[in-house]
Protein backbone atom coordinates (compact mmCIF):
# COMPACT_ATOMS: atom_id res chain seq x y z
CA UNK A 1 0.00 0.00 0.00
CA UNK A 2 1.19 3.31 -0.60
CA UNK A 3 0.26 6.93 -0.27
CA UNK A 4 -0.07 7.58 3.91
CA UNK A 5 -1.85 10.84 3.15
CA UNK A 6 -5.14 10.01 2.14
CA UNK A 7 -6.03 7.60 5.43
CA UNK A 8 -5.65 7.15 9.47
CA UNK A 9 -3.55 4.58 10.83
CA UNK A 10 -6.14 4.86 13.59
CA UNK A 11 -8.73 4.03 11.26
CA UNK A 12 -7.22 1.25 9.42
CA UNK A 13 -6.00 -0.62 12.33
CA UNK A 14 -8.90 -2.78 13.18
CA UNK A 15 -11.93 -0.70 11.66
CA UNK A 16 -14.08 -2.03 13.99
CA UNK A 17 -12.39 -0.44 16.66
CA UNK A 18 -13.96 2.29 18.91
CA UNK A 19 -12.47 5.09 19.10
CA UNK A 20 -10.15 4.91 22.43
CA UNK A 21 -10.36 6.77 25.02
CA UNK A 22 -8.20 6.00 28.29
CA UNK A 23 -5.36 7.50 28.20
CA UNK A 24 -2.98 4.28 28.04
CA UNK A 25 -5.31 3.45 24.66
CA UNK A 26 -4.22 6.58 23.54
CA UNK A 27 -0.50 6.27 23.86
CA UNK A 28 -0.27 2.56 22.37
CA UNK A 29 -2.02 4.14 19.42
CA UNK A 30 0.55 7.15 19.40
CA UNK A 31 3.36 4.82 19.76
CA UNK A 32 2.32 2.50 17.15
CA UNK A 33 1.73 5.41 14.47
CA UNK A 34 5.16 6.52 15.25
CA UNK A 35 6.59 2.99 15.07
CA UNK A 36 4.76 2.63 11.76
CA UNK A 37 5.66 6.24 10.71
CA UNK A 38 9.59 5.55 11.66
CA UNK A 39 9.72 2.74 8.87
CA UNK A 40 10.29 0.15 11.95
CA UNK A 41 7.56 -2.34 10.96
CA UNK A 42 4.18 -1.60 8.39
CA UNK A 43 0.58 -1.39 8.90
CA UNK A 44 0.35 -4.46 6.78
CA UNK A 45 2.54 -6.87 8.93
CA UNK A 46 1.12 -5.69 12.16
CA UNK A 47 -2.48 -6.86 10.93
CA UNK A 48 -0.64 -10.06 9.42
CA UNK A 49 0.24 -10.56 13.23
CA UNK A 50 -3.01 -9.84 14.59
CA UNK A 51 -4.40 -12.46 11.50
CA UNK A 52 -2.44 -15.24 12.42
CA UNK A 53 -3.07 -14.79 16.56
CA UNK A 54 -6.36 -14.82 15.62
CA UNK A 55 -6.46 -17.55 13.64
CA UNK A 56 -4.79 -20.02 16.13
CA UNK A 57 -7.03 -22.06 18.02
CA UNK A 58 -7.06 -25.19 20.42
CA UNK A 59 -6.43 -27.19 17.33
CA UNK A 60 -3.04 -26.82 17.23
CA UNK A 61 -2.81 -27.63 20.74
CA UNK A 62 -4.71 -30.54 19.97
CA UNK A 63 -2.29 -31.76 17.60
CA UNK A 64 0.32 -31.93 19.92
CA UNK A 65 -1.37 -33.95 22.39
CA UNK A 66 -2.34 -36.32 19.88
CA UNK A 67 0.93 -36.69 18.96
CA UNK A 68 2.32 -36.99 22.15
CA UNK A 69 -0.19 -40.08 23.19
CA UNK A 70 0.97 -41.74 19.92
CA UNK A 71 4.38 -41.50 19.87
CA UNK A 72 6.16 -42.11 22.90
CA UNK A 73 9.07 -41.03 21.89
CA UNK A 74 7.89 -38.20 20.97
CA UNK A 75 6.40 -37.45 24.43
CA UNK A 76 9.79 -37.76 25.94
CA UNK A 77 11.11 -34.84 23.79
CA UNK A 78 7.96 -33.00 24.35
CA UNK A 79 8.41 -32.91 28.34
CA UNK A 80 11.96 -32.19 27.62
CA UNK A 81 12.03 -29.47 25.72
CA UNK A 82 8.30 -27.97 24.54
CA UNK A 83 10.06 -25.59 22.29
CA UNK A 84 12.06 -27.21 20.20
CA UNK A 85 9.77 -30.37 19.94
CA UNK A 86 6.82 -28.33 18.58
CA UNK A 87 8.78 -27.09 15.74
CA UNK A 88 8.64 -30.80 14.61
CA UNK A 89 5.19 -30.15 14.00
CA UNK A 90 5.48 -26.79 12.31
CA UNK A 91 4.70 -24.40 15.90
CA UNK A 92 7.41 -22.25 16.89
CA UNK A 93 7.13 -20.06 20.07
CA UNK A 94 9.96 -18.44 19.73
CA UNK A 95 11.52 -16.22 21.90
CA UNK A 96 9.55 -17.59 24.77
CA UNK A 97 10.15 -21.36 26.13
CA UNK A 98 7.52 -23.93 25.81
CA UNK A 99 6.94 -26.28 28.99
CA UNK A 100 4.59 -29.08 28.75
CA UNK A 101 2.97 -30.61 31.98
CA UNK A 102 2.16 -34.22 32.07
CA UNK A 103 -1.32 -35.11 33.52
CA UNK A 104 -1.16 -38.30 35.82
CA UNK A 105 -3.35 -40.55 38.32
CA UNK A 106 -1.49 -38.48 40.83
CA UNK A 107 -1.28 -35.43 39.45
CA UNK A 108 -2.86 -32.88 37.79
CA UNK A 109 -1.73 -29.45 36.74
CA UNK A 110 -3.42 -25.92 35.96
CA UNK A 111 -2.15 -22.92 34.11
CA UNK A 112 -2.31 -19.37 35.33
CA UNK A 113 -0.57 -16.38 34.72
CA UNK A 114 -0.84 -14.15 37.78
CA UNK A 115 0.71 -11.16 37.20
CA UNK A 116 -1.07 -10.02 33.88
CA UNK A 117 -2.79 -13.36 31.24
CA UNK A 118 0.36 -14.58 29.22
CA UNK A 119 -1.10 -17.59 27.50
CA UNK A 120 0.75 -19.75 24.15
CA UNK A 121 -1.76 -18.22 22.19
CA UNK A 122 -0.15 -19.44 18.83
CA UNK A 123 -0.55 -23.08 20.49
CA UNK A 124 -3.79 -22.07 21.71
CA UNK A 125 -5.48 -19.60 20.36
CA UNK A 126 -6.94 -16.38 21.84
CA UNK A 127 -7.33 -16.78 25.82
CA UNK A 128 -10.89 -17.08 27.56
CA UNK A 129 -12.18 -13.86 29.22
CA UNK A 130 -11.99 -15.82 32.76
CA UNK A 131 -8.67 -16.56 31.95
CA UNK A 132 -7.66 -13.00 32.31
CA UNK A 133 -9.60 -12.16 35.02
CA UNK A 134 -8.60 -11.23 38.90
CA UNK A 135 -10.70 -13.89 40.00
CA UNK A 136 -9.34 -16.51 38.54
CA UNK A 137 -5.65 -14.94 39.45
CA UNK A 138 -5.94 -14.46 42.11
CA UNK A 139 -8.12 -17.52 43.47
CA UNK A 140 -6.56 -20.23 41.49
CA UNK A 141 -3.13 -19.62 43.13
CA UNK A 142 -4.78 -19.56 46.98
CA UNK A 143 -7.44 -22.19 46.38
CA UNK A 144 -7.26 -24.25 43.37
CA UNK A 145 -9.19 -27.26 44.38
CA UNK A 146 -12.16 -24.67 45.06
CA UNK A 147 -11.43 -22.95 41.70
CA UNK A 148 -11.19 -26.59 39.81
CA UNK A 149 -14.37 -27.94 41.62
CA UNK A 150 -16.12 -24.64 40.15
CA UNK A 151 -14.97 -25.89 36.92
CA UNK A 152 -16.16 -29.37 37.31
CA UNK A 153 -12.83 -31.02 38.17
CA UNK A 154 -13.66 -32.52 41.68
CA UNK A 155 -10.27 -34.08 42.65
CA UNK A 156 -9.75 -36.55 45.68
CA UNK A 157 -7.25 -35.86 48.13
CA UNK A 158 -4.59 -38.76 46.40
CA UNK A 159 -4.14 -36.52 43.71
CA UNK A 160 -1.43 -33.69 43.65
CA UNK A 161 -2.84 -30.06 42.37
CA UNK A 162 0.55 -28.20 40.84
CA UNK A 163 0.15 -24.90 39.41
CA UNK A 164 1.69 -23.56 37.38
CA UNK A 165 2.52 -19.44 37.62
CA UNK A 166 3.45 -18.02 34.29
CA UNK A 167 5.38 -15.49 35.63
CA UNK A 168 8.31 -14.46 33.10
CA UNK A 169 9.71 -16.35 29.84
CA UNK A 170 7.60 -19.35 29.93
CA UNK A 171 4.37 -20.54 28.00
CA UNK A 172 2.37 -23.56 29.80
CA UNK A 173 0.50 -26.12 28.14
CA UNK A 174 -1.06 -29.29 30.38
CA UNK A 175 -0.73 -32.99 28.48
CA UNK A 176 -4.30 -34.37 29.74
CA UNK A 177 -4.39 -38.22 30.39
CA UNK A 178 -5.32 -40.26 27.33
CA UNK A 179 -9.43 -41.32 27.75
CA UNK A 180 -9.53 -45.14 27.91
CA UNK A 181 -11.03 -47.50 24.89
CA UNK A 182 -9.40 -45.00 22.40
CA UNK A 183 -6.49 -47.32 21.70
CA UNK A 184 -7.05 -47.72 18.40
CA UNK A 185 -8.08 -44.00 17.31
CA UNK A 186 -5.98 -42.33 14.80
CA UNK A 187 -4.03 -39.39 15.57
CA UNK A 188 -6.61 -37.09 14.28
CA UNK A 189 -9.46 -38.77 16.32
CA UNK A 190 -7.51 -38.34 19.23
CA UNK A 191 -6.90 -34.56 18.59
CA UNK A 192 -10.44 -33.88 17.66
CA UNK A 193 -11.04 -35.05 21.21
CA UNK A 194 -8.75 -32.75 23.13
CA UNK A 195 -10.66 -28.94 24.59
CA UNK A 196 -8.49 -26.20 25.02
CA UNK A 197 -10.10 -26.29 29.20
CA UNK A 198 -7.88 -29.67 29.14
CA UNK A 199 -5.02 -27.80 27.69
CA UNK A 200 -5.05 -25.01 30.42
CA UNK A 201 -6.10 -27.76 33.00
CA UNK A 202 -9.39 -26.66 34.05
CA UNK A 203 -10.81 -29.95 32.68
CA UNK A 204 -9.33 -32.87 33.52
CA UNK A 205 -11.36 -35.82 31.91
CA UNK A 206 -12.21 -35.88 28.23
CA UNK A 207 -15.09 -37.56 26.56
CA UNK A 208 -15.14 -39.80 23.65
CA UNK A 209 -18.53 -39.20 23.13
CA UNK B 1 26.12 -17.83 28.27
CA UNK B 2 26.77 -17.87 32.19
CA UNK B 3 26.71 -21.27 33.93
CA UNK B 4 23.63 -21.63 36.01
CA UNK B 5 24.33 -20.67 39.99
CA UNK B 6 21.87 -23.67 41.20
CA UNK B 7 21.17 -26.83 40.11
CA UNK B 8 18.02 -28.67 40.23
CA UNK B 9 16.81 -30.39 43.59
CA UNK B 10 18.72 -27.55 45.23
CA UNK B 11 16.62 -25.52 47.96
CA UNK B 12 16.66 -21.65 46.72
CA UNK B 13 14.91 -19.12 49.11
CA UNK B 14 13.34 -15.72 46.67
CA UNK B 15 14.24 -12.87 47.48
CA UNK B 16 12.02 -10.46 49.82
CA UNK B 17 12.83 -6.78 48.13
CA UNK B 18 10.21 -4.79 46.23
CA UNK B 19 12.44 -2.58 43.61
CA UNK B 20 10.37 0.48 42.29
CA UNK B 21 10.26 -0.83 38.40
CA UNK B 22 8.05 -3.42 36.97
CA UNK B 23 9.47 -6.83 38.37
CA UNK B 24 7.88 -10.38 37.59
CA UNK B 25 8.38 -11.66 41.00
CA UNK B 26 4.55 -11.73 42.60
CA UNK B 27 4.26 -10.57 45.87
CA UNK B 28 3.19 -14.01 47.49
CA UNK B 29 5.81 -15.47 46.50
CA UNK B 30 8.74 -13.47 47.87
CA UNK B 31 10.68 -14.60 50.65
CA UNK B 32 9.50 -18.42 50.33
CA UNK B 33 12.03 -21.25 49.89
CA UNK B 34 11.11 -24.11 47.33
CA UNK B 35 13.36 -26.71 44.96
CA UNK B 36 14.62 -25.99 41.69
CA UNK B 37 11.92 -28.25 39.65
CA UNK B 38 13.96 -26.97 36.04
CA UNK B 39 16.94 -24.96 34.95
CA UNK B 40 15.88 -22.71 31.83
CA UNK B 41 17.62 -20.22 29.39
CA UNK B 42 18.72 -16.87 29.86
CA UNK B 43 16.35 -14.06 29.40
CA UNK B 44 16.02 -10.41 29.42
CA UNK B 45 16.21 -8.83 32.70
CA UNK B 46 12.40 -6.92 33.01
CA UNK B 47 14.05 -4.56 35.63
CA UNK B 48 15.88 -3.28 33.27
CA UNK B 49 13.77 -3.34 30.25
CA UNK B 50 12.11 0.49 30.48
CA UNK B 51 15.61 1.41 30.25
CA UNK B 52 17.19 -0.44 27.31
CA UNK B 53 17.20 -4.22 26.47
CA UNK B 54 17.17 -6.20 29.48
CA UNK B 55 20.93 -6.39 29.38
CA UNK B 56 22.85 -8.65 30.77
CA UNK B 57 20.18 -11.74 30.52
CA UNK B 58 19.46 -13.41 33.57
CA UNK B 59 18.99 -17.35 33.80
CA UNK B 60 15.37 -18.26 35.04
CA UNK B 61 14.32 -21.17 37.36
CA UNK B 62 11.46 -23.10 37.65
CA UNK B 63 10.86 -22.87 41.72
CA UNK B 64 8.63 -25.73 43.37
CA UNK B 65 7.19 -24.64 46.71
CA UNK B 66 4.75 -26.68 48.91
CA UNK B 67 1.06 -24.92 49.04
CA UNK B 68 1.15 -25.52 52.25
CA UNK B 69 3.59 -23.21 53.01
CA UNK B 70 2.57 -20.33 50.90
CA UNK B 71 -1.07 -19.91 52.40
CA UNK B 72 -2.50 -20.81 55.36
CA UNK B 73 -5.36 -21.66 56.10
CA UNK B 74 -4.58 -24.41 53.26
CA UNK B 75 -7.85 -26.44 51.83
CA UNK B 76 -5.61 -29.09 49.91
CA UNK B 77 -3.01 -31.78 50.55
CA UNK B 78 0.40 -31.84 51.64
CA UNK B 79 1.50 -32.91 47.93
CA UNK B 80 -0.01 -29.55 46.26
CA UNK B 81 2.61 -27.42 44.58
CA UNK B 82 3.14 -24.26 43.24
CA UNK B 83 5.65 -23.84 40.34
CA UNK B 84 6.93 -20.72 39.33
CA UNK B 85 9.61 -18.71 36.93
CA UNK B 86 12.12 -16.87 38.91
CA UNK B 87 15.31 -14.96 37.94
CA UNK B 88 19.02 -16.06 38.91
CA UNK B 89 19.50 -12.72 41.11
CA UNK B 90 15.94 -13.51 43.13
CA UNK B 91 17.69 -16.28 44.42
CA UNK B 92 19.78 -17.58 46.97
CA UNK B 93 20.90 -20.79 48.29
CA UNK B 94 17.83 -21.72 51.74
CA UNK B 95 20.04 -21.90 55.07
Amino acid sequence: MTGHDDHDHGRTFQPDHPEPTSDAALVGLALRELLIEGGHYTAEEELAVIAEMQGASPENGGKIVARAWTDPEYKKRLLINGKDSIKELGFDLEPYEFTVMENTDQVHNVIVCTLCSCYPRALLGMSPAWYKSRNYRSRVVREPRAVLSEFGVDLSDDVDVRVHDSTAELRYMVLPQRPAGTDNWSEDDLAALITRDSLIGTQRDLSTK
Amino acid sequence: MSEPRFSVGQRVQIADRTPPVHHRVPSYAKGHVGVVERVCGMHANPELCIRGDGKPFQRIYRVRIPQTDLWAPYEGTDGDKLEIEIFEHWLELAQ
